[in-house]
């Protein structure tokens, strides 16, 4: 049992909880993820470590409401209890000194990302942002990501804040300006897909960040299975970041769809 | 090993003298062997409840006068822990059961486990006199050692084992499987602080996740837990050794031993065409998202597939499992398609027997070739290569071959492929100073079940690849005997 210590809203349907994991909070790189599980009927559900305060021993996650479970967790007020949380899970994302990092972060995505713009920047990196989202509304956690990225560019699909227009749009300006050697990109899979076409295109390596159907979340049962290089992987044990060139992007949506 | 001279000292006391009289051998050795009742084939299937009922008293008594109480206890030498076997048959048959059970329970953590998933036909009985010289069935050991377990269970008498003096050393479990629960009961006994840590929401390890509720019942496990946490034993779920805590971790917060039972649960997939569509899955999902997640239940949150025309790959216990599962989830058809043929299935026989007389249909020596999906990616067909037996392999059993040219088109809806588990890597990835062998399982002495970092022991299927609950549960011993030892002798 693990009680939540905050709660705010970041925007109409998405929340930023933290939670008591002394534990967790000790342990986890950027890039690692939790599994939380709401009521002896709950389900287990994959959430992004999005920051920890190891004095406080406290992990922050930010949800955003989707479907049936993440309404659940999303409902919890401080006070509550998550009644099942493990972790830290997943590789750490590779950190090291790449020279200019473009950081592509789209919806709720941009959560998962603020650890990995943190860490790149006291890596020594160049890290630019890029946070894209359908509406104003949902552009989240921007001035965080602002405290650590040299240069933060929002797109939004409807004009309404930023510049009209999709994630690749952001990105590819990056990269016609000036030399990139590393994109992390992190969002729906589709968003990655074409974030990884693009990037293909001008060969600037890409990580993307997975987020597939898990059960266990520890490697025992390969619902989290999917294609990279002709390969099954397993994203909860090896990933959740992979190659986003190599990763069947495509089979990997078809397999989200699994219980819609 | 029991001493020769302890079996014929037990062996010799005057009640059991006197209790052989009671009945001549010719006489023992002309009674039938005791059929144990199940729930209708017809009505199971639809439903979760436990299909084997176990024996009434009378039963018991009666199949435990077969038992000829040997000089040369052969059905010993079958059992992985060496269950002093006429002894608790001989005290069910003179009607004190739950001295049956403690005599289980000198040597077996977890009796009303094993009575139920042992494969009893490749152990104990197979080593009885009555199958050795008389060419007749075996004393059902297995039905009077869940018989015995259950009596003490149900009469609400378990014994809580003695404990000695606690002597303030703290050891970690990881991993709460029966490899874990018996090594921790053990040192529970003889005096140790111990904590055993589970990455699950739940206890039990396979017992929990994997072998469903009608072959064994979540409450029998449950019980078991609970007699360990009364003897001072201490659990901690949803922490992951290698990941929450670290191997330093534990050393810092004064842990002397660390016995390592994390078990085997990575599945095998076979890597052909289209084997990630949807419909397809490993055992393991499957029987975690009806076992451990209670899928099956209206009132869980989470979903599980629920096919008309499942095939389950593979022959083993597993396999098995899935299929019944699969049945009772409402399957039209359900299949296993196994590569060898009947006679080489490691699962144990009672399973296919059941799962027969459930209807399920067996295409053996059949092997899939590639999965073919509709429109939206899900699996709908796929194409099996006929098989045939040739010389035996490594193993023993005779090797599969495919027959050219020979396949089939097969229409499925849902896929659930058992083929093999491989041990979990997170620990001999993360610990320093182990010694791993090629297939990833921890080397250790097989006395002590001690590895190559002193303070680490090791034991159940982390150590042997998949094998048995019997197995995991007698490394699990052997290693509290041999830490036991080291941390006492300094
Ligand atoms: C490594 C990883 C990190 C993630 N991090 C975040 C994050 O930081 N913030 C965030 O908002 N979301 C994150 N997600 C996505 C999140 O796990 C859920 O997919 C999302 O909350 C939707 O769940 P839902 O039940 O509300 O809705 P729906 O999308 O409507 O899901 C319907 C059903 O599909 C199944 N399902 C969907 N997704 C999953 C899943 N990932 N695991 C198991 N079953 C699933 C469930 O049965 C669910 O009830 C992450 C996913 C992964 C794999
Ligand atoms: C479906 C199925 C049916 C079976 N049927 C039979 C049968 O009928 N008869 C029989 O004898 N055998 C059967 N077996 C095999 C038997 O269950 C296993 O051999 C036995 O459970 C092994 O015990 P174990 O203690 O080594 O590991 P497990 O039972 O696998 O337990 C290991 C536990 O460790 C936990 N763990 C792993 N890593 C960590 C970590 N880093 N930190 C914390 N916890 C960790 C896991 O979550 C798990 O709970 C079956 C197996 C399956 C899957
Ligand atoms: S979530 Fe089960 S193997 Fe990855």
């Amino acid at each position: 049992m693990n009680k939540i210590v905050g709660k705010e809203y970041l925007s109409e349907k998405i929340v930023k909880l933290e939670v008591e994991a002394p534990l967790i909070a000790k342990s986890r790189r950027a890039g690692h993820f939790v599994i939380v599980r709401i009521g002896e009927k709950g389900e287990r559900i994959p959430y992004t470590i999005a920051s920890s305060d190891i004095e406080k021993g406290t992990i922050t996650l930010v949800i955003q409401l989707v479907g049936k479970s993440s309404q659940k967790i999303c409902e919890l007020q401080v006070g509550d209890y998550i009644t099942d949380l493990v972790g830290p899970l997943g590789n750490a994302t590779h950190i090291e000194k790449y020279g200019t990092v473009v950081c592509a972060g789209g919806g709720v995505g941009i959560a998962p990302m603020l650890p990995i713009i943190e860490a790149m920047s006291k890596a020594g990196n160049k890290v630019i942002a890029v946070l894209a989202a359908r509406t104003k509304e949902l552009v989240i956690l921007e001035d965080q990501v602002r405290e650590f990225a040299n240069e933060v560019i929002v797109t939004t699909d409807d004009g309404s804040y930023g510049e009209k227009g999709l994630i690749t749009d952001g990105v590819e300006k990056i990269i016609k300006r000036e030399k990139v050697d590393l994109c992390v990109t992190i969002g729906p899979a589709v968003m990655m897909k074409f974030v990884a076409l693009l990037t293909e295109k001008y060969k600037v390596p890409t990580m993307a960040s997975l987020n597939t159907i898990m059960v266990d979340g520890t490697g025992m049962c390969g619902a989290c299975r999917v294609t990279v290089a002709g390969e099954t992987k397993f994203v909860c044990v090896d990933g959740p970041e992979f190659d986003a060139h190599k990763v069947d992007f495509d089979e990997m949506m078809i397999r989200l769809k699994a219980y819609k | 090993m029991l001493s020769e001279e302890y079996l014929k000292a037990e062996r010799s006391a005057s009640w059991r003298e006197e209790l052989r009289k009671t009945i001549k051998t010719k006489d023992r050795i002309q009674l039938t062997r005791v059929v144990m009742s199940s729930v209708d084939p017809k009505v199971r299937s639809r439903n979760y409840q436990e299909v084997n009922m176990g024996l009434t008293a009378e039963q018991a008594v009666a199949e435990a006068r077969r038992c000829l109480d040997c000089v040369n206890p052969t059905c010993i030498t079958g059992c992985p822990v060496e269950i002093n076997i006429p002894k608790f048959i001989k005290n069910i048959e003179r009607g004190e059961f739950l001295e049956a059970a403690k005599t289980l329970k000198e040597t077996s953590a977890l009796p009303a486990v094993c009575g139920r998933v042992c494969p009893q036909e490749h152990q104990c009985e197979k080593q009885c006199f009555y199958v050795q010289k008389l060419n007749k069935p075996s004393v059902a050991i297995g039905h009077l050692e869940r018989f015995a377990a259950d009596y003490e269970r149900e009469s609400k008498n378990i014994a809580i084992p003695e404990i000695e003096i606690a002597n303030g050393i703290k050891v970690a479990v990881i991993g709460s499987g029966p490899a874990g629960l018996s090594f921790a009961g053990d040192m529970a006994k003889k005096g140790f602080d111990v904590t055993v840590y589970e990455a699950l929401h739940e206890l039990g390890g396979v017992l929990r996740y994997g072998i469903p509720e009608f072959r064994l019942p979540n409450n029998i496990v449950k019980i078991e837990i609970e007699v360990l946490a009364k003897m001072g034993v201490k659990f901690m779920t949803n922490c992951i050794i290698g990941k929450t805590i670290s191997h330093e971790d534990l050393l810092e917060m004064g842990f002397k031993g660390i016995f390592v039972g994390s078990g085997a649960g990575l599945p095998h997939f076979m890597h052909i065409p289209g084997e990630n569509l949807n419909g397809v899955m490993s055992c393991n999902e499957y029987l975690t998202r009806v076992n451990l997640m209670d899928a099956a239940n209206p009132e869980s949150e989470t979903p599980v597939w629920r096919g008309k025309n499942v095939a389950v790959i593979g022959g083993g216990n597993t396999a098995m499992d899935a299929v019944r599962t699969a049945l009772r989830l409402g399957a039209e058809k359900a299949m296993i398609v196994y590569r060898r043929s009947e006679e080489e299935m490691p699962a144990r026989l009672e399973e296919v027997h059941h799962a027969k007389e459930e209807g399920i249909e067996f295409f053996n020596l059949h092997n899939p070739l590639k999965y073919e999906g509709d429109e939206k990616g899900c699996v709908k067909r796929m194409l099996l290569q006929r098989m045939e037996l040739g010389e035996p392999d490594s193993s023993g059993r005779r090797r599969p071959s495919p027959i050219e040219g020979d396949t089939v088109w097969m229409d499925v809806d849902q896929v659930i492929v058992s083929v093999g588990v491989s041990p979990n890597p997170l620990i001999p990835s993360t610990f320093k100073g182990l010694e791993i062998t090629k297939w990833g399982t921890i080397v250790v002495n097989c006395d002590t079940m001690q590895s190559a970092q002193h303070e680490v022991y090791a034991g159940g299927d982390i150590v042997r690849g998949g094998a048995t609950v019997i197995l995991a549960m007698g490394d699990g011993r052997k290693a509290a005997k041999g830490m036991s030892e080291a941390l006492l002798a300094k």
